[in-house]
């Protein structure tokens, strides 16, 4: 007899073979973290059954088995290699193994040279993604494999990680979209998160097989996968048990069971050490700590009869859906916080049935509507006014403490702080992607352990040794949790510790504060995750402050849109007397359905793709009758206005359309092709005159889209470098498409010295990327692959060494036509960069004219493809500003000194146009920053100070492979709010 | 137009006046390393103390002064200083800083400036930070290291190569548990009392000590059974420092592997080379091109010194000299990719399978910006090319756990097993 058990990060799962290797007995159940206890039940149960008393052969596997086999003494073995071991048993001929489970996933190409891949940190909680997914939607697993059959279409869904397509499906779900639709798209999204993450340019082809829980449950996943690898995969039997299978067999030696029993009962004697205070000592700090924060309350009438006049504030959250009913002096008479059920138009259309039931008298002067579903529900039910999030936020914490200084408001999925400067928004800080969740994370984590969160939260409050779980993002903090269970801390500790954490990312992650001077002493909490106690414990405790925070910080949203329709609409009557009009306001009636304009109300979805850009956002039309509608998923005015965007004050539309202008030409000497990413995209010019000269026809592999991502996907090896860089792979496979002669695609360490700092590099990435690309790509054919390093920095020497060059590649050149196209290279580089400038000087000049304001859209010149900025270039627009880039005005600033190595040419454009911005009163910068650019962690600090120093504002966009562009709408509109507010300031100064 | 510039701030140089009575402290990367460089900076006058803190509450000052997305060497790193600067064992006014600057295209040339600015945030901004490169980047007054100075702690590098790789080799095999360390120490203590004295680092003296270590270690009795051989590569502060690699040499040894770490001075001659290659690739001045010669020159006698006194026993594999691995690298990745790690992963991976450490951690911190592409990138290629390499890659990051590194590296070790079993 033999015995294999894997305890796996969610599931244990044993198997018992006999002497023939027949399996005789296997099970497979979840363990809830309880992996000790499970472990003994799982081994007590084999003991009974099969009256065990003599050593018998067993071995233990999964990552969650390690520490316990080990203190057990029986052997161990590592789960890839298991089901290794199992494969080669049970399905020898098998070419490929796709593993899914809980928290990991795994390839092994079995033919030739085993070659077994894990997922990198990063990508963890592939399997748990699903369940999480399913619950979002509040269905079962099964469901949503049910519904994925019925789908008509695939949302791009980001496969960097499960915080990041998350991301993406909020807002799908908030816009209307099918849940057939999302269902399916979130199983192409854990498909094409296998293969970027895993194959790493490894074809996965010939037998394939599928094992692990998702897999084996979803029918779906697997289609998906046969789909996207274009084969057939099986899915064989005992697909759950495989690692289970593999250290059965791998077993060799005898372990005394029960003696195993006892030592596994053994806790482990070290606990990981952690350097975190308790959150209260005692019960006596804690209700000091209660009775101080009781303070802070909004008068309220809910329930009592009321006739008068009333305003509404509804805030439309990417998960939750609050709706306030306030008198004319602000006290609540009606409130409401629940989940958006993914379908927030109707859950605010029952609610307001509810609150008109409740109050059938009540005369709604006006309501203002905030939040990622702003603009659909005023649509919608004709709420008067839309508000960005962070002023409602702000208006409502000034009812609390009219001097605020900072305020921060973290929610389940978004984290928003701001800081107020003079009595307006003068810094803000909005979480990017990576650590989205936090507050949602301690609601999920609660109830896998089948607590509800505000006991889980309690328990959390007298924890004696807080563990410290990390602070980069949940996917960390899901694998720190699991070792401090494996490592036996008590769920009172590890509640603390994750409070502890959220608080942790928001300060030192989101903010960047160090001390609490920097927030100032006036601080406001609010959000729903700080009615947790323990968080807002642990924000007190880290920053040393006490803070306030509203009985309704989880209403804060909509509480502030209440005041703000009154506010609006009190000035709207100033505004009214001082011009004269006669008013009408006292009678005035907000537009917002009535009882039973409600009651009738009906909507319709359609979902469908917007041909009118290269962008093809999928687009969810909501039909709400009277010829009322709502279009989501845009990224410009077009779809909704049907005309085309005006692009005559956005440098960046400039660019693109400059790139395009250059023909291929119709040389003789055959077709050169040039892949249009990273720092081709300001090479280009450079490289097309070089090679048209010397007779070469020259073809670019287009602008980014989707379809050309995905070509490229299998082939990245690094699923944490940038997206431009991934994109890459993209570009290559088009060129090959193509079938040019050759791809040129050189490896340049430095760029052009542009004088502006001490050295001129290009980043890693950047300098080595033609380097991956070779390594990586499998596919050449016979088509050349030049990746020379090169150096046209030196102009000197740059023509005799790029000959050489040519002639190892293309054949013998002379040196006077070298030499001729390295003239009109240079020549060709120089006249495009004046180009950009000269048009950037004529879009200031014409912005000024109009009094528009101006953004300088600080990125790298590769955030101007499509694909990879998400066309925020085009919303800055739509906001009515004018656009232009770093680069058309980093030169109008002389060399100066910043406090940090200034070695990089891209970065010192950077600092270079911060310091412009800092002169010019109507520019403002934004930031944008390719999620993984290491470089920008050097270079943001610096650039925010040299902004600050001068009195401006600092706003940082993080961009990857997410295409939802709600969360950037948000940012932007509450810097047009800050300017505004600000100017007013002024203004009011002034005067 | 307004050019004034409030913003930039002049660092805090370190004076010769302060040389009296302040701390230098200095990161301890490698630890038998810098046992040995110690005493010699210390008999320069300089007060010299090591930092090599580690635990949670260490990351948890560097993630709350540095940047969350900085390389983990630098929270790490960033974390130890103020960790040292809270002990109570120095006097904050009286402490400097060192930390070393490649001067590459990598961010670690940043590390100082990221380093001043947490200093600055953290309440500490008159403490002088002192960088430590061949460029001569940002010289202070108070550092005026002399030639001799210099050719010690070259010198004691050395040494400290010398004895890292013989004792690796020796130690798993050593039949009374013991001998090898006990070795160890007594030759540290041996060549300090050297330095002492102000001997042991002419080429004559150093060319009869590495002899005399090789002896040493070749004579203790030792009985080989087959073992997993590791090889240890990657970035370079993690590769030895112990707590920024987890205690990954430890690790490996309690699951019987023989491991094998590369020396320091290698990486050295590889990264003074990049900027001789830079001007072979693009060009430059004739002068500059002289000077790297000539340093080169010096350098690869350096290095031949260190190499051919370990071939010199048969039962010592030699790690192989700069200009064996371009070859290697030949036809891999170009010789121009020299940011972070660059061309000369590839090929010490290739090298090591060659000598039988084909199982590989390769260890780099998580973001690491060289490391998708000397890393990453490399790895399909270096197997496609050999395939007995079985190499995993190890991300470090404040927020990456212990049991998931361990997890991969077991399954590499696993395969290893496999074939040390089939052959």
């Amino acid at each position: 007899m033999k015995i294999g058990i894997d305890i796996g990060s969610t599931t244990i799962k044993c198997v018992v073979l006999d002497d023939q290797g027949v399996i005789i007995h296997k099970s497979y159940e979840r363990h809830f973290a309880m992996i000790t206890e499970k472990t003994q039940e799982v081994i007590r149960g084999l003991i009974e059954q099969f009256q065990i008393t003599e050593p018998v052969v067993c071995a233990i596997s999964g990552s969650a088995g390690m520490g316990l086999a080990e203190r057990a003494n029986i052997p161990f073995v590592q789960e890839v290699y298991a089901t290794k071991v199992a494969m080669n048993h049970r399905l020898p001929e098998a070419d490929v193994v796709i593993e899914l489970g809980g928290e990991d996933a795994k390839i092994l190409f079995l033919q030739g040279n085993l070659e077994v891949r894990m997922n990198g940190t990063c990508a963890g909680g592939t399997g748990a993604f699903a369940d999480q997914m399913a619950s979002l939607m509040q269905i079962t697993v099964d469901e949503m494999n049910e519904l994925a059959k019925q789908h008509e279409k695939i949302y791009s869904i980001a496969s960097r990680c499960g915080v990041f397509a998350k991301t993406d499906i909020q807002p799908l779900l908030n816009q209307g979209a099918r849940k057939e639709d999302i269902s399916a798209s979130i199983f192409y999204a854990i498909v094409n998160q296998t293969i970027t993450g895993l194959a790493q340019g490894h074809p996965i082809e010939g037998n394939i097989v599928y094992l692990g829980g998702p897999l084996t449950f979803m029918s779906e996943l697997r289609k998906s996968f046969d789909r996207t690898l274009n084969c057939k995969g099986i899915c064989p039997e005992d697909s759950l048990h495989f690692v289970a299978l593999g250290a059965a067999y791998y077993a060799e030696d005898t372990v005394d069971l029960n003696q195993a029993l006892i030592k596994i009962g053994e806790q482990a004697d070290f606990v990981t050490e952690s350097a975190l205070q308790p959150l209260f000592r005692n019960q006596e700090e804690y209700e000091v700590f209660t009775a101080r924060h009781k303070e802070h309350q909004v008068p309220r009438k809910e329930g009592m009869e009321y006739h008068g006049d009333a305003y509404l504030g509804i805030d439309s959250g990417s998960t939750t859906l609050k709706v306030i009913l306030t008198d004319s002096e602000g006290s609540i008479l009606f409130s409401k916080y629940q989940s958006n059920q993914g379908k927030p138009i109707d859950v605010v259309r029952d609610t307001l049935v509810e609150m008109y039931e409740q109050y059938p008298d009540v005369h709604i002067v006006s309501g203002a509507v905030t939040g990622y579903g702003e603009d659909m529900i005023r649509n919608a039910l004709g709420v008067d006014v839309g508000v960005v999030e962070t002023v409602a936020h702000f208006t409502a914490a000034k009812y609390f403490m009219p001097d605020v200084e900072f305020i921060i408001d973290i929610g389940g999925q978004d984290m928003k702080c701001f800081k107020i400067r003079n009595g307006a928004i003068d810094n803000i800080f909005l979480n990017e992607a990576c650590s989205s969740g936090c507050g949602s994370f301690l609601q999920t984590f609660a109830s896998s352990l089948g607590y509800p969160i505000d006991e889980f939260a309690k328990l959390g409050l007298f924890g004696d040794n807080p563990v410290d779980l990390g602070s980069r993002c949940t996917v960390f903090m899901n694998s720190s949790v699991k070792q401090a269970q494996k490592e036996g801390v008590t769920v009172e500790n590890i509640s603390a510790g994750l409070s502890i954490s959220v608080v942790k990312n928001a300060l030192y992650k989101v903010i960047r504060v160090h001390s609490a001077e920097e927030l100032g002493k006036k601080i406001v909490v609010q959000g729903g995750t700080f009615l947790n106690d323990a968080v807002l414990r642990a924000f007190e405790q880290e920053m040393g402050v006490d803070v306030i925070r509203p009985d309704i910080a989880g209403m804060m949203g909509a509480y502030g849109a209440a005041l703000y329709a009154k506010q609006m609409m009190e000035h709207e009557k100033q505004h009214q007397k001082t011009t004269g009009e006669q008013e009408a306001a006292a009678t005035k009636d907000s537009d917002i359905l009535n009882y039973e304009e409600l009651k009738e109300f009906t909507y319709s979805i359609k979902s469908v793709t917007c041909n009118g850009c290269n962008n093809h956002c999928q687009l969810t039309v909501n039909d709400f009758g009277n010829g009322r509608r709502f279009i989501g998923g845009n990224r410009c005015e077009k779809p909704v206005t049907n005309q085309a965007q005006d692009d005559s004050l956005n440098l960046y539309e400039y660019k693109l359309k400059l790139l395009a202008g250059y023909e291929p030409g119709h040389g003789t000497r055959g077709v050169i092709g040039l892949p249009m990413g990273l720092n081709m995209y300001e090479m280009y010019p450079f490289w097309h005159a070089f090679f048209t000269s010397l007779g070469y026809q020259v073809k670019m592999s287009g602008f980014s889209n989707r379809k050309l991502y995905l070509k490229g996907q299998g082939t990245i090896p690094s699923d944490t470098v940038c997206f431009p860089a991934k994109m890459m792979h993209g570009h290559i496979q088009q060129l090959i498409e193509m079938g040019v002669d050759a791809i040129f695609y050189p490896c340049m360490t430095y760029n052009f010295d542009e004088k502006k700092g001490a050295n001129h590099y290009n980043c890693a990435v950047i300098a080595g990327y033609p380097e991956v690309i070779e390594a990586n790509t499998v596919n050449f054919g016979n088509i050349k692959y030049i990746n020379d390093y090169v150096g046209p920095h030196v102009k000197k020497e740059f023509p005799k060494r790029i000959h050489q060059v040519l002639e190892k590649h293309l054949g013998s050149f002379t040196k006077a036509e070298v030499k001729n196209a390295c003239e009109k290279a240079y020549a060709e580089y120089d006249s495009y960069m004046q180009k950009i400038q000269e048009e950037a000087q004529r879009i200031i000049g014409q912005a000024r004219e109009q009094k528009k304001k101006i953004i300088v859209l600080a990125g790298r010149p590769y955030h101007a493809d499509p694909e990879i900025n998400h066309g925020i270039h085009k919303l800055i627009a739509a906001l009515g500003f004018a656009v232009i880039s770093e680069d058309a005005v980093a030169s109008l600033v002389p060399k100066f000194k910043v406090n940090l190595l200034n070695q990089w040419t891209y970065h010192a454009r950077l600092f270079s146009a911060a310091q412009y911005v800092a002169t010019q009163p109507d520019m403002y910068l934004v930031h944008l920053v390719s999620f993984g650019c290491g470089l920008d962690a050097v270079t943001t600090d610096e650039a925010r100070s040299i902004l600050e120093d001068a009195g401006k504002l600092y706003t940082q966009i993080k961009i990857d492979e997410v295409t939802n562009l709600g969360a950037v709408k948000i940012r932007l509109r509450s810097l047009m709010a800050a300017i505004e507010q600000t100017e007013e300031g002024t203004n009011l100064h002034e005067q | 137009m307004n050019n004034k510039n409030t913003h930039y701030k002049e660092r805090v140089k370190f004076t010769l006046k302060m040389k009296k009575d302040y701390t230098i402290l200095i990161p301890e990367m490698a630890p038998l390393h810098f046992r040995l460089i110690e005493p010699i900076l210390s008999r320069q006058g300089f007060h010299i103390d090591l930092m090599g803190a580690e635990g949670p509450d260490v990351l948890q000052k560097g993630l709350k002064y540095v940047h969350n997305d900085i390389c983990y060497p630098a929270l790490l790193i960033t974390g130890q200083m103020l960790t040292a600067m809270e002990s109570g064992k120095y006097d904050p006014s009286k402490v400097a800083m060192v930390i070393t600057q490649s001067g590459g295209g990598c961010r670690d040339s940043n590390y100082i400036h990221l380093m001043r600015k947490a200093f600055e945030k953290a309440g500490y901004p008159n403490v002088p930070f002192i960088s430590a490169n061949i460029w001569g980047l940002e010289l202070n007054s108070g550092i005026n290291l002399t030639p001799r100075t210099l050719l010690m702690a070259l010198a004691g590098m050395i040494y400290g190569d010398m004895i890292m790789i013989v004792s690796n080799q020796v130690r798993p095999y050593e039949i009374n548990k013991g001998d090898t360390d006990a070795m160890v120490d007594r030759w540290i203590e041996r060549l300090t009392a050297t330095f002492k004295k102000g001997r042991g680092f002419m080429p004559k003296a150093i060319e009869k000590n590495l002899h005399a270590i090789g002896e040493d270690f070749a004579s203790i009795p030792i009985q080989k059974v087959p073992k997993v051989k590791v090889a240890v590569v990657g970035e370079l502060f993690l590769k030895y420092s112990v707590p920024g690699n987890n205690h990954l040499e430890e690790f490996l040894a309690e699951q019987d592997c023989e491991v094998f770490m590369p020396s320091m001075l290698g990486f050295g001659v590889y990264k003074t080379n990049g900027a001789l290659e830079d001007l072979r690739l693009y060009g430059g001045k004739p002068l500059k091109k002289l000077i790297m010669n000539i340093v080169m020159k010096f350098l690869f006698k350096v290095e031949d010194m260190l190499i051919r006194n370990i071939e010199a026993f048969d039962q010592f594999t030699a790690p192989e000299r700069v200009n064996t691995l371009k070859e290697r690298a030949e036809g891999v990745i170009g010789i121009g990719n020299s940011m972070g790690e660059g061309w000369y992963l590839a090929a010490e991976m290739l090298e090591m399978a060659d000598h039988g450490y084909e199982n590989i951690v390769c260890v780099q911190p998580f973001g690491c910006l060289p490391c998708h592409v000397s890393v990453k990138g490399m790895i399909n290629k270096v197997r496609r090319i050999d395939p007995r390499v079985n190499a995993v890659d190890i991300e470090y990051d404040p927020g990456a756990t212990k049991v998931n590194q361990e997890n991969r590296i077991k399954l590499m070790l696993a395969v290893a097993k496999e074939h040390l079993n089939e052959n």
